[in-house]
């Protein structure tokens, strides 16, 4: 390493400066108090623990993204969390152990140890909200009601909400037979709506029929909700359970299409993205002019039982640095005050009077020559006549 | 400038293949890229663009956004990491293979820590492993048929079209490891935002590959 790339921070590791770090913290405040007003209690976990209960109940993708290190007092190894939907969930069954539903929510930074796509941070500030406790689609459409909120603040409200529904794919995978690797292979294939392919695999599984008609239909069968109609024919093979979760979403759109008309669906049964610990109804949000999705949420009943009490679960996430980019009024720091340094009780008086009442009050150091308007000032304070007086510039 | 298709594709044999097919569902290209040095061509609909690129940056440009659909070679979208764009239709153009290929009459069996030059080094390695191989690739950008010759590699996995070269270089193909053809491949974002204007050109240009194969 040369004196020239030592500054240099690794790849997909950024940081924030001012403004932009005053309009991020602004927005985080923002969003923590609007889900405060939901109901929704903070929670701070740990940046870093213990790699079992960091990756319990989630899947292999998670692990991949995790950094791990070994923990010098235990000998046991550690993970510094790539997503934190796992670690609010253990709080919820573990810590908080509540019979009621209960709202929480989180703001931190994930480390990943690749980008989840080209070009994107490895750093993300993750800020969402987790429902735990109730089952219904009535707590799914209360958490991307929030996440719809979520945006805006941001000033977006014409989102494209994707839809799916876990359920959907694991009864066809279940009615099909299909093994964890034939599952695996086909995941991989709908996650790329590869048809061609698809049709390879059905025929060297030699699944026919019905069967064959319903896998077929995860990949056809994507846009708006009228295609769910179509759907719940062509997917009949799937048994009740697909009946079931088509409901769901049928729910689920009139719920939420009530309350926001500017927000258009799109139903997609094949959408698998995500750490693979959903379970039910999934959504993310696209943006129009953004090339992939904002935010992404869903449900995932069964992670809680891995820390030994089952709770249903729905929740949301959400990178804020990316909702700033998205943002383009920036914040504006009010002009200040500059002070001159000096140990006069009067000066310094008036300084802290002006301090209390919410003023920007810059102290100008002996010796040094900066303008005020390097100093981000409009007024200064001058001494006439033995008085100190606050002057405009 | 929401209602613009933008479709990327490589200049040479895909370009060459997929406008015809292209054309026959209403786009035609408004200059010869060959005789262009726009980067950025119109068509004969004013609501499509076409973005001639590098064919191994297309998935690149679509999985970003920066283009809506692509046109791009299965050996490509395998070197492509990850999962993030979708790829409807097998456009059954640019047909090719890619092979592993060696010095004709070279009888080594293959083994462990064997040197393969080729550009594909992420097919090569999974390729290899899925066979229990482990083998060192040597990344090459081009001609690779050279390396064998000059002791640089013991073996090449390239793409074989007629087999002439490998032919005029005293190789002999002997694996295919994947048959290739170029794949319609869309960003995700894009189908579920502009499906109004992506599913009919999906279904048009599947019924136009359907009648011809």
């Amino acid at each position: 390493m040369t004196l020239r790339d030592r500054w240099l921070l690794p790849e997909g590791v950024d940081e924030v400066l001012p403004p932009r770090a005053a309009a991020l913290e602004q927005l985080c405040r923002e969003v923590i108090d609007l889900y405060a007003t939901w109901g929704y209690e903070l929670v701070i976990p740990p940046l870093i623990e213990f790699l079992d209960s960091l990756l319990t109940g989630t899947g292999s993708d998670l692990d991949i993204q995790t950094f791990k290190l070994t923990d010098q007092l235990t000998g046991r190894l550690m993970g510094l969390r790539a997503d934190t939907t796992p670690q609010v969930a253990r709080i919820d069954a573990h810590k908080l152990k509540r019979e009621i539903p209960t709202r929480l929510c989180y703001l931190g930074t994930v480390v990943h140890t690749r980008p989840m796509g080209t070009g994107d941070s490895r750093c993300p500030l993750q800020v969402g909200a987790e429902l735990y406790g109730h089952s219904g689609v009535e707590s799914d459409a209360e958490v991307l009601c929030l996440m719809l909120e979520t945006l805006k603040l941001v000033g977006q409200q014409q989102v494209y909400v994707d839809l799916g529904h876990m359920g959907i794919v694991r009864a066809i995978v279940a009615a099909a037979g299909l093994d964890d690797d034939q599952t695996a292979v086909l995941f991989d294939v709908l996650q790329r709506k590869a048809a061609a392919e698809l049709d390879e695999l059905i025929a060297s599984w030699q699944i026919d029929g019905d069967q064959a008609i319903a896998m077929r239909a995860l990949i056809e069968m994507n846009g708006d909700a009228e295609v769910l109609q179509q759907a719940r024919q062509a997917m009949a093979a799937g048994g009740a359970a697909v009946t079931a979760a088509i409901d769901e979403l049928e729910r689920l759109i009139e719920i939420v299409g009530s309350r926001y008309p500017d927000v258009n669906f799109y139903v997609d049964p094949a959408e698998l993205r995500g750490y693979h610990y959903h379970t039910g109804l999934m959504f993310a949000a696209y943006l129009q002019g953004e090339g992939v999705g904002v935010a992404y949420g869903g449900r995932y009943d069964d992670i809680g039982k891995a820390f030994g009490r089952a709770r249903p679960a729905t929740g949301f996430s959400v990178d804020l640095k990316r909702l700033l980019a998205l943002h383009d009024t920036a914040v504006r720091l009010s002009p200040g005050i500059a002070a001159p340094w000096s140990t006069d009780a009067a000066l310094q008086a008036l300084v802290a009077d002006l301090r209390a009442q919410g003023e920007r009050v810059v102290v100008q150091l002996p010796g040094t020559e900066a303008t005020l308007a390097e100093l981000g000032c409009d007024r200064c304070i001058v001494e006439r006549d033995g008085q100190w007086q606050i002057v405009s510039a | 400038m929401n209602d613009m298709l933008t479709i990327a594709m490589s200049k040479g044999r895909i370009f060459e293949q997929a406008m015809p097919l292209l054309a026959r569902a209403g786009i035609e290209a408004a200059e010869d890229p060959d005789k262009s040095r726009k980067l950025v061509l119109p068509t004969s609909d004013p609501q499509v663009r076409l973005l001639i690129i590098r064919a191994s940056d297309v998935p690149t440009y679509v999985e970003h956004g920066a283009a809506d659909v692509g046109v791009a070679g299965k050996d490509v979208l395998l070197e492509h990491d990850g999962d993030g764009l979708y790829e409807p239709l097998d456009l059954k153009i640019a047909r090719c293979r890619l092979m592993l290929a060696g010095r004709a009459g070279d009888t080594t069996p293959l083994h462990d820590h064997m040197r393969i030059a080729t550009k594909y080094v992420q097919t090569t390695r999974r390729y290899f492993a899925a066979r229990g191989l482990q083998v060192e690739t040597i990344k090459l950008y081009g001609s690779m048929e050279l390396a064998p010759l000059m002791g640089l590699a013991d073996r090449i996995v390239d793409l074989v079209d007629t087999g002439n070269t490998l032919k005029a270089n005293g190789l002999e193909a002997t694996e295919t490891i994947a048959e290739i053809s170029s794949r319609l491949i869309v960003n995700k974002a894009a189908l579920k935002m502009k499906s109004a204007r992506v599913k009919p050109l999906l279904q048009q240009l599947d019924a136009i590959v359907s009648a011809d194969n």
